[in-house]
Order: structure tokens, then C-alpha cells, then sequence
């Protein structure tokens, strides 16, 4: 017997883990919308990841200003999307740009999500007065128009990465909150939570171990759609002006100091524009997938 | 050639065979079914989930949505073939020549819709009669499925009724086009047992009355005794039996029928000397069955190259002279199950050991508040609902008792009072000496939270869907302080699976690639893991098929056996109880109405509750007979019981009132028989027994006489040469009398 518990004990997590990626993938695969989505979404992180490598020009440099797409760089190389009214190449920002959206928007939207989560399976399995304190609270929260709370948050702390971050998980996890209670208040009665619970598991144990996974598919669904959000979000906080602070290339940035020249050139705002509308509609058409391929069987 | 009734069935099936179509390809559901159906007959289909029988009536009404359809064969109802029809025509023929009545009457009714529009609708919609018109049959069937006050009904919207009244109004509603075909899918398997016998006769009644055909789909055997003249046995796709009731019932030819009789537990069986013999593997997958036999892999008569050669056909049974009995076997000649399955290994009794559990007064009350305006001026803010009222009864080491009744009637509320979920509001329960009533589960110590286990009632979600079953049962051993080093806990997880006759690679399976039944197995370990000195076993076996429920409740017996638990067997199934428990509790609206050994509950004298309880459960074997009770009404609401005895309101021996004002004290028939009712002692003695088992004797002269009524054609044969050889003697002993005669004459003299 000790024999074959050797090698049954050490299997299971690992490869059941990534047969079920692997799995999940391959039905994705049978949701054509799904596949146009993941293509547009990994298309967007090989750019940030290889961004040093794809950007032909460096994206903070003077080079030729108001250049038209196509034109011929004097030093070398052509500015295929032409260069904005300082001069910088447009393709060579929106590809370092992209780093920016990768990094921040995942980032506001995880740490957005591991506070609606604490706070939905709090509400969601005690009940009583954990859930009329937080529920009033994010109620509270969601009554505010959310520009107004940016510009609150942003204003007082000043612009910079953590608190964007901040001000996103501040306004977005009431909504996961909502989401996640909802979820929990119908698992929390299930048989497998009360034999938890009468064999003495504590309260952490049962929420983040027999309750959590089990709402992770409408979690995940939820979380590419609020990524795309978030990344509108950020587009928005940078077309303000309260975005990371400039030179350093951000696509709502870019848009915001080319808009006047829109009339007259309009690849400065359009290309960024087409950008930022690619990136939310990939993680957009991931979550139509997904849900789709999940209703299934 | 035009329909005619007179002389035409209703409805002919022919070879159908129906098919899903999914990404796996096409999955033959249901395949060679043939049925005929006349006027006014009622058939039955019987068998266990997934073998095809709710695709058939899906199929006969041409609604198997767009990944289902009609591969081979032919419908024809009313002299029509289904497969020629439009979808225009389909659609004005389902509702009004054919109607269909669901398992769930809360599904089958729209939630926004009062009931009289929802009953209005069908005459308008399929004969356009007017709004009143339509109203005036509404309530004239409401009337006639038995619902009080029908004009408040048709007023009312689903919700404000109760499951009952909700099942009688979808039938009004299927009724109310006069169907000649009603098609019911387990139109009752939703509800409560006494409500069951209620609706059993009523459908058995309206269908005479309306002179409707019936295809009735059940799993429960006995059921079919009270509704069904003939009825068909469906296995994995395919029927393996048919004919008529009485001929399956008492000479069942099909290895799988004889088996599915064996899994019950019939008024005889016990669980000592007369086990339940459960049908060993499972049924297979649709696209994994056998070659030949779809049985084969679990016949005991298997014989390889003849069952698993070719596909078998149905053939006429010729050996019970019955002429209406078909079976798909290619032993059945040779065979004779009856001797062979026989009944199982008797088994030892448990010794009862010391007071494990003791329950003294016992109360859950749990609090409502009203807010509303005028409970607040009349101070009558909080009400009390009172689930639990001073509950009493004692368990012992190796025992099993059972708590029987209906739903809402306080019994899972007990069930969380003893783990500790909830707490007593007031009284004790005390567990190996020590109170637990009013100790939370968070205050428990390990020891006391392993010595009190529980299985649960719904396989699919009695295990956590994101573990894996070694996980779940390994984090049990471990939580309880059986052992700690991970190696040793794996072995005795493995150690667990082999007592629960699981396979042990099932450590690192996830619980969705389980069946129900291996579920509730994995359950039975988790409990088990902590050697509990008690064990609750909340209806678990009331989910499960009839051959899984079987090896289930065994395997709960074995391990209890082995291991001197005392179970709490918590269930609305009576025949369960009665095969199982030692000793009964019934509950009615949260209070004790008769307890004490299984033997006492179950023979009178009775408490009238579980009097009509034993009526209302469906016995499937036509030897044995039962006294009819029908209760009237519903369950009160807990929120407002009768101030009295609470069962006065639906008491089919109701005193007057004495009953519905006094609360009925306890009466002790034998030392710890109790029975609290008015009705004096003596009296409730003086009843007659619901069941009576013929004995050894009369069982087999019923069966002569039935096989003498089945043999009519030789009886009566034989009768005649009786007669003639009768006469004959008659004729010879007067030819000798005349021939002595005739000597006599001769030699008068000879004196």
C-alpha cells in the first residue's frame, strides 16, 4: 500500500492543474469569438514584453515634429505612424505605451479584486453586521460618480502609479464585492460548507478554501471584462491629465496633448485611440468566450 | 385508412429510436422502442435515471430540442405519424390532444402569472372560447382536481400555495384541453408522501373520469402497482421487459426487473435475516454500451458468445400463459432469477450497548420579526416559529433510529441542533454524558466534533467540487487528530476508500467524475474518518437510484456493524426506516407523535399519523394488502400550528374538540412505546393493521390461484376432463349397479 500511496500522493495538484489550463484552453478553442480575443490580448503582450525590440525609435526623443505616417527619417528609418507635435515617433510610444497598460491596469484590477473578495466573502458568510457594514459602505462608495472620485484621490495624493492603483481599487471593489457575495450567499448553504464547518474548520478556512474556488468561474469572466474597464479607466485618467506623469508614453496621455491637432492630423489621436479600443475589446471578446464555452456542458 | 377510435390504439410506437447529437457525436438515447397504447389504458415505464424513459415522452410529443431527434422508426397517434407533421400543426396538438405534467409543479407554473390566467389560457388558446367561458371550466376543474376555495386559487400566484396544491392545479391545467394522451414525468417524486397518495388518486381517478390515456414515468415501482395496467422496465436505452402489471410483478423474467425487486425494502425484508441484494456495477455510459446485452457486464447469468453475440430482440414470455408479457434476454428460458439471487447472506445482529445519546426536552424555537406597522402597535413584534418542541429519546451504542416525517416537520432542524450548527433554545441533549445542546460548533473540541459525523442528503453537494476526493477525506483524518504525518494519512485514506468499496486511484479524482452513488460513498468515508461514535444520516439515500440506494444503505449497515455506531437515520421514506432502524421516532410540525422499537411503530396501535404515513407509501408487491388513507388538506405553517394536537387539522380519526384545543398527552402502550393522542389506548389497539403480509401459506395459494386464473384455458380444460372423467365414473359405477342389479334379478333366490 505505502507503495502506491508514493505515487498517487505527490500527482494531483500540479498536473491536474495544468490539465485543467490546458483544457480550459482547448474549449476556448471552439469559441471563435473567444479565439479573436486571446489572439488580440496575447498579440498586445508580446508587444510589451518585446517592446525594446519592436519600438524602431526611442519614444522620448526629439526626432521630426508633425510628421505625416510614412515619412522618411533623415537619420535612418521611417516613422510608420508618423510622429506627434513634439516630434516623438508615435509607433515607437504606443509600443512602450502598451508596457504601461500591461502592468497597470492587471495591477489595479488584481489588487481591486483581493479587496472586493475579502470584503464580498466577509458580508457574504457571516452575514449580520459584516454584511450591513460593508454593504452600506460600498454602497456609499458606488453612489459617488466615479470621475469625481478620481479627481478627489488623484488631486489630494498626486499622479503617480501606487496611486492609481489606489484610486481603482477604491472605486472598482465594491463592485466585486457585490459580485462575490452574491456568489458566496448561495455556496455558504451547500452541504460541503456545514460538513466544514462541523468538523470545526475556522471561518478564513471555509471562505478561502471551500468557498472561493468554487465561484472562481464567474470571477474569472468578471475579471476580464473589469480589466477592460480599467484600462478605459486609465486611457481616461491620462487623457486628464491625471494619468503617470509625462514624458513617460501612456496611450490616453497621448491622445490628451495631440486632441487639438486632431482636425488637422489625425493619425496623433487616431492610432492611440485605435490602440487602447483593440487592447478592451480582446479582453472584452476573452470574456464573451469564456462565458460562452463555460454555459456549455 | 381513416383514425378510428373503437378500433385503433391511441397511440403505436414502432422501432423508435431517438438520438442526441453533441460535439462527441451521436449518443443514441433511447433505441427498438415499441408501445402501443389504447383508450383509456395506462402504461408505465419504469427505470433508473439517464435510461431513456423521459426522452420517450419527449420524443412522443416531438420536443427534444435542436441537438435531439427522431433517428429510425415510427409515432403515429391518432392514425397521424408524428414525423409528417408541421410545426404549426405539432404545436396546436401539444397542450390539447397531448399534455404533459413535470416533475417540478414550482417550474411548471409562470411565477408572475396569477393561476386562473395561466388555466385560462388553454381553452382560449386551443378551442378560442371566450374569457368566461374559460374561467367558468378553470374553476370547475380546479373543483375537480380537489382544491378548496378554487375561486381564491385562481386568483392566487403560484407561490402562495403550497407544493401540493401546485402539482393538483398543473394537472387541472394539463386536463383542461381533455387530452386523450397525458403524458407524467414523475409527477410526483417532488412531494411529500401523503401528498403522493393523495395526487396518485386523484390522476388515477381523473383518468377514468375524462377517459384519458396515461404514459405514466416513474422510478418507483410500487407506484406503478396503484396507477399502471401494463407496464415496461427501461434499461440503458432499451425496455427489457414489458407486459402486464401483474405478470411482471409476480414473475419477473428479466435478471435486471428481479434485481430492481431486490433493492427494495418490502415490508419482509430485514436487515438481518433478509438483506437487500443491490445490482452490482453501474449502468453504462450511452457510449459505452456493451455489444449484445445492454445488462450484461451486471447479469449474474452472463454467458459469453450468447448474450454479448448480437443485439437481442424482445420475444414473447410463453411460460405464464399471460399473452401480454415480452422480455429482451436470450436466457430467460433457462434461467430462473428467483432461485438463484434468492436473498442475501444473513448477517449478524448488533449488540445494543449503553445510552450513547440522551435528548430531554428539547426545544428550537427560532424568532421572526415583524416589522410592519401593525405588529408593532399590537406589540406582537417577535412570533416564534417552533421548529423543535420538548423533543425526548434516547440512543444506544449500535443502534440505528430512525426520525421519520414530512418535510417541514423539524426534523433537519434536530439534525443541526446535534452538530452543533444551531443551538437549543432550551433543554438537553447530551452526547456520551455531556451536554452539547447549547454548544456551538466553534466550541467543541476535535474529540467531540469526530465522535458526532453526519452524511448528507445530496450527492452532488455533499462534496467540495474544487478538491479532490483524497484532499477532502485526508483533511478530515487530519482535522480530527487520527494521525498528522501526511504519509500515514494517505494510507489510511486509502484504508477508508477500500471500506467504502471504492477503488483507490479515486484519491486524486475530482468529485464531478464520480456518479451519485460513489459520491455519497466518499461521504460515508469523510464520516466514518474520525471513528465517530455516532453517526447522522440525513436522507441520504433519498437522491440516489433504486440499485445505488440499495448498495448504499448496506454498505452504511456494514460499516455501522463493524464499528458498534450508533446512526440517527433521518428520512420521509418509511419503507427505509422500517428496514433499517431498531427504534422509530415519527415528527409531526416539530413534535414527537409516537416512538419506541421498530416493531411496535409499525403494528398498532398506531398514532394516526404515522397510520396514514404506512398507507400513504406504495408497497410494489401485489400480494401484500393496504388499507387506503387519503389525508385531507395541508401541512399548517409552523408560524401558526394548531393549538392543539397538531396533526387535528388533517386527523382522519379526529375526536373533536378535545383535539383541536388540548394538547394530547403522552400515552405509554409498552415501557418505551409511546403514542401521544387522545384516542385511548385500547381503541387505537383495535385498529387494523395498514399492511398485512400473507403468510408463507396464503403467498403461495394467492400464486396458485393467480397461475390457475393465468391458466384459465387450461384450468378449465382440465375442469372439463374433470367433468367428463367424473361422468364416466358415474357412468361405469351405474352400469355396475345395473349390472348387479340385473344379477340380482336373475337369482332372486340366492339369499
Amino acid at each position: 500500500m505505502a507503495e502506491l500511496v508514493k505515487t498517487l500522493s505527490p500527482a494531483p495538484s500540479p498536473g491536474s492543474a495544468l490539465g485543467r489550463a490546458f483544457k480550459s484552453f482547448s474549449l476556448l478553442k471552439e469559441s471563435p469569438v473567444g479565439m479573436i480575443g486571446a489572439g488580440l490580448v496575447a498579440f498586445w503582450i508580446l508587444v510589451a514584453i518585446f517592446a525594446p525590440l519592436l519600438a524602431p525609435f526611442d519614444p522620448l526623443a526629439t526626432l521630426k515634429p508633425m510628421a505625416k505616417p510614412g515619412t522618411e527619417f533623415a537619420g535612418g528609418g521611417t516613422f510608420w505612424l508618423g510622429t506627434d507635435h513634439l516630434g516623438r515617433d508615435i509607433l515607437s510610444r504606443i509600443i512602450f505605451g502598451s508596457q504601461t497598460v500591461l502592468i497597470y491596469a492587471p495591477l489595479a484590477t488584481i489588487s481591486a479584486y483581493v479587496v472586493g473578495i475579502l470584503m464580498g466573502l466577509a458580508a457574504g458568510y457571516h452575514m449580520g453586521w459584516w454584511d450591513v457594514i460593508l454593504s452600506r459602505i460600498s454602497d456609499i462608495i458606488l453612489s459617488f460618480p466615479v470621475l469625481v472620485l478620481y479627481i478627489i484621490i488623484i488631486a489630494t495624493y498626486g499622479a503617480s502609479g501606487a496611486v492609481i492603483i489606489v484610486a481603482i481599487t477604491f472605486a472598482s471593489a465594491p463592485g466585486v464585492m457585490r459580485i462575490v457575495r452574491g456568489l458566496v450567499l448561495d455556496l455558504r448553504s451547500r452541504e460541503y460548507v456545514a460538513a466544514a464547518q462541523t468538523r470545526g474548520e475556522a471561518a478564513m478556512y471555509i471562505m478561502l478554501v471551500e468557498i472561493l474556488p468554487n465561484a472562481r468561474g464567474p470571477l474569472i469572466v468578471d475579471a476580464c471584462v473589469r480589466l477592460g474597464y480599467v484600462i478605459i479607466t486609465i486611457g481616461v485618467l491620462g487623457f486628464l491629465g491625471l494619468g503617470l506623469p509625462p514624458p513617460d508614453p501612456d496611450w490616453g496621455g497621448m491622445i490628451n496633448e495631440t486632441r487639438k491637432m486632431a482636425m488637422i492630423f489625425p493619425h496623433m489621436t487616431l492610432f492611440p485611440s485605435i490602440a487602447i479600443s483593440s487592447l478592451i475589446l480582446g479582453f472584452n471578446l476573452l470574456a464573451d468566450g469564456l462565458r460562452e464555452v463555460s454555459l456549455r456542458d | 385508412m381513416p383514425y378510428d377510435p373503437e378500433r385503433d390504439p391511441l397511440l403505436e410506437i414502432k422501432d423508435l429510436c431517438l438520438s442526441y447529437f453533441t460535439r462527441a457525436g451521436e449518443i443514441p438515447a433511447v433505441f427498438d422502442f415499441s408501445l402501443t397504447l389504447k383508450p383509456g389504458e395506462s402504461v408505465g415505464l419504469v427505470g433508473e435515471s439517464g435510461c431513456g424513459k423521459s426522452t420517450v415522452a419527449l420524443g412522443i410529443m416531438r420536443y427534444m430540442g435542436h441537438n435531439g431527434g427522431i433517428v429510425g422508426g415510427k409515432i403515429i397517434f391518432k392514425g397521424r405519424d408524428m414525423a409528417d407533421l408541421s410545426e404549426e400543426e405539432l404545436r396546436s396538438l401539444r397542450g390539447s390532444e397531448i399534455s404533459m405534467i413535470y416533475q417540478e409543479p414550482m417550474a411548471a407554473l409562470n411565477p408572475s402569472l396569477t393561476i386562473g390566467s395561466q388555466l385560462m389560457e388553454v381553452p382560449m388558446i386551443h378551442e378560442g372560447v371566450s374569457a368566461e367561458e374559460a374561467r367558468k371550466r378553470s374553476v370547475q376543474m380546479l373543483a375537480d382536481v380537489k382544491l378548496p376555495d378554487a375561486e381564491r386559487v385562481m386568483d392566487a400566484y403560484p407561490h402562495q400555495i403550497s407544493g401540493g396544491q401546485q402539482q393538483r392545479v398543473v394537472i387541472a391545467m394539463a386536463l383542461l384541453s381533455n387530452p386523450s394522451l397525458l403524458l407524467l414525468d414523475e409527477p410526483t417524486t417532488a412531494l411529500d408522501v401523503t401528498v403522493e397518495a393523495g395526487i396518485v388518486e386523484l390522476i388515477a381517478e381523473l383518468s377514468r373520469k375524462y377517459n384519458s390515456s396515461l404514459l405514466y414515468i416513474s422510478h418507483n415501482l410500487g407506484l406503478m402497482l396503484e396507477v399502471c395496467d401494463r407496464i415496461g422496465v427501461m434499461y440503458s436505452g432499451e425496455v427489457v421487459e414489458e407486459g402486464n402489471i401483474d405478470s411482471i410483478f409476480t414473475w419477473p423474467k428479466h435478471p435486471y426487473t428481479h434485481g430492481l425487486f431486490g433493492c427494495i425494502p418490502l415490508p419482509y425484508a430485514d436487515k438481518n435475516s433478509r438483506p437487500l441484494v443491490a445490482i452490482e456495477g453501474q449502468l453504462p455510459l450511452p457510449h459505452e454500451r456493451p455489444p449484445g446485452c445492454n445488462f450484461g457486464p451486471r447479469c449474474q447469468f452472463f454467458k459469453g458468445g450468447l448474450c454479448d453475440a448480437s443485439v437481442l430482440a424482445i420475444e414473447e414470455v410463453t411460460t405464464d400463459d399471460d399473452d401480454d408479457h415480452r422480455v429482451r434476454c436470450a436466457r430467460w428460458n433457462e434461467i430462473d432469477p428467483a432461485e438463484v439471487i434468492a436473498v442475501g447472506i444473513e448477517k449478524e445482529s448488533v449488540e445494543i450497548g449503553e445510552t450513547v445519546l440522551e435528548v430531554d426536552a428539547m426545544q428550537k424555537y427560532y424568532e421572526v420579526r415583524d416589522t410592519s406597522i401593525g405588529a408593532l402597535v399590537s406589540g406582537e413584534g417577535v412570533k416564534y416559529v417552533k421548529a423543535n418542541e420538548t423533543i425526548s429519546f434516547s440512543a444506544r451504542r449500535g443502534e440505528t433510529v430512525g426520525i421519520v416525517g414530512e418535510s417541514g416537520c423539524g426534523k433537519s432542524t434536530f439534525a443541526k441542533v446535534l452538530m452543533g450548527l444551531e443551538t437549543a433554545t432550551d433543554g438537553e441533549v447530551r452526547l456520551e454524558g455531556k451536554n452539547i445542546g447549547n454548544m456551538p460548533v466553534k466550541s467543541r473540541s476535535p474529540e467531540q466534533l469526530g465522535s458526532l459525523q453526519m452524511v448528507f442528503q445530496n450527492p452532488n453537494d455533499t462534496l467540495n467540487p474544487s478538491h479532490t476526493i483524497g484532499g477532502q477525506i485526508g483533511r478530515v483524518i487530519k482535522k480530527f487528530g487520527v494521525e498528522s504525518d501526511p504519509q500515514k494519512i494517505m494510507e489510511r485514506v486509502v484504508e477508508l476508500l477500500d471500506i467504502v468499496k471504492l477503488p483507490r486511484d479515486f484519491i486524486i479524482r475530482k468529485p464531478r467524475q464520480l456518479s451519485g452513488g460513489q459520491k455519497q460513498r466518499v461521504g460515508i468515508a469523510r464520516a466514518f474518518a474520525g471513528n465517530p461514535a455516532m453517526v447522522i444520516a440525513d436522507e441520504p439515500i433519498s437522491a440516489l437510484d433504486v440499485s445505488v440506494a440499495a448498495a448504499v444503505t448496506e454498505l452504511l449497515m456494514d460499516i455501522q456493524r463493524e464499528h458498534k455506531t450508533t446512526l440517527l437515520f433521518i428520512s420521509h421514506d418509511l419503507s427505509a426506516v422500517r428496514y433499517l432502524a431498531d427504534r422509530v421516532v415519527v415528527m409531526y410540525l416539530g413534535k414527537i407523535m409516537e416512538r419506541g422499537t421498530t416493531d411496535e411503530v409499525f403494528a398498532p396501535p398506531y398514532h394516526p399519523y404515522t397510520e396514514a404515513l404506512l398507507s400513504a407509501v406504495p408497497i410494489a408487491d401485489p400480494e401484500i394488502n393496504k388499507r387506503h388513507i387519503v389525508l385531507e388538506g395541508n401541512l399548517p405553517s409552523v408560524m401558526n400550528p394548531p393549538k392543539g394536537c397538531p396533526f387535528s387539522t388533517r386527523c382522519h380519526r379526529h375526536l373533536g374538540d378535545i383535539c383541536d384545543n388540548e394538547p394530547p398527552p403522552e400515552q405509554i402502550d409498552r415501557d418505551r412505546h409511546i403514542i401521544a393522542c387522545h384516542i385511548p389506548l385500547d381503541e387505537l389497539r383495535a385498529v387494523e393493521p395498514v399492511i398485512s403480509v400473507p403468510s408463507a401459506v396464503e403467498k403461495d395459494r394467492t400464486r396458485l390461484t393467480k397461475m390457475a386464473r393465468a391458466n384459465k384455458m387450461a384450468a378449465e380444460a382440465a375442469a372439463a376432463e374433470l367433468v367428463a372423467m367424473e361422468a364416466r365414473a358415474r357412468a361405469a359405477a351405474a352400469e355396475a349397479a345395473a349390472a348387479e342389479a340385473a344379477v340380482d334379478a336373475t337369482n332372486p333366490g340366492a339369499e
